[in-house]
């Protein structure tokens, strides 16, 4: 008998790594800038403080994993539920592109935004 | 024997909103869902950090539309989604990972205890650095 290798070990790791890193670091920066800062609660850093911050290289390449791992974790998550929740595992070919797509798309951007923008 | 097309007929019809039917159902969409918001709030970091290179007239005019009360509205919606995935994943920690400490394995109790302190200890030091630094 033959295995057939898949990524999808692979894919899972990512997915975990993803969810750790998420719940670790966004629901803070979630509370700072959505809630915290508009509400006036926490004064808004200001802007030489927060461009000084991002272009720290340790935190460039940081916020370059969180939003990768955050952004395969969220797709990987949202492919099955899409399947399950609405019964469209026939579609996974196509749901599945559409997801990891977003992602790779995303991190694309963050990559752009955090090394060449800055 | 009963042909495939016939064994069709007595297949239990799965209705297409299953997950509605029990709360337990529900709870794992809504657990799952948080993945959206997963999503959504890393574009929105992107966004701010697009307009905090953009100068500062730009991260200003992002900050106004941050304090819409819309936008406060949707975040604290994203926000109740990120705390439920965070919890959920957290207490998953001691079930998924066996820690070893001389040979004795750590219990589940103190794993999930440092997971919540380690959460503690990043969210202390991104409000450092964000607010305080």
């Amino acid at each position: 008998m033959t295995t057939r290798a898949t990524p999808e070990p692979y894919v899972w790791l990512l997915f975990s790594a993803g969810g750790v890193v998420a719940a670790l670091v966004l629901p803070v920066l979630l509370v700072l800038f959505g809630v915290a800062i508009p509400l006036g609660w926490v004064p808004a850093p200001d802007h030489e403080h927060l461009l000084a911050v991002l272009r720290n290289p340790l935190t460039r390449v940081a916020m370059l994993g969180v939003c990768a791992l955050a952004l395969v974790h969220a797709a990987h998550r949202l492919r099955f539920t899409v399947e399950h929740a609405l019964r469209l595992r026939r579609y996974d070919a196509l749901i599945a592109t559409v997801c990891y797509g977003a992602a790779l798309a995303g991190t694309a951007a963050a990559a752009y935004l955090l090394l060449a923008a800055l | 024997m009963i042909s495939p097309l016939e064994a069709r007929y007595y297949r239990r019809r799965m209705p297409l909103l299953w997950w509605t039917r029990r709360r337990s159902y529900t709870f794992f969409m809504l657990r799952e869902l948080s993945s959206v918001f997963v999503g959504l709030f890393v574009v929105e970091l992107l966004l701010l950090i697009r307009a905090v290179a953009g100068g500062p007239s730009a991260y200003a005019e992002f900050l106004d539309l941050l304090a819409h009360p819309v936008m406060i509205a949707i975040n604290l919606v994203a926000l109740a989604f990120l705390l439920l995935h965070a919890v959920t994943f957290a207490n998953l920690t001691p079930r998924a990972m066996v820690v070893r400490l001389r040979g004795r394995r750590v219990p589940p109790r103190a794993v999930l205890a440092g997971v919540y302190a380690g959460w503690l200890v990043v969210t202390v030091f991104l409000a450092w650095l964000v607010v305080v630094a």
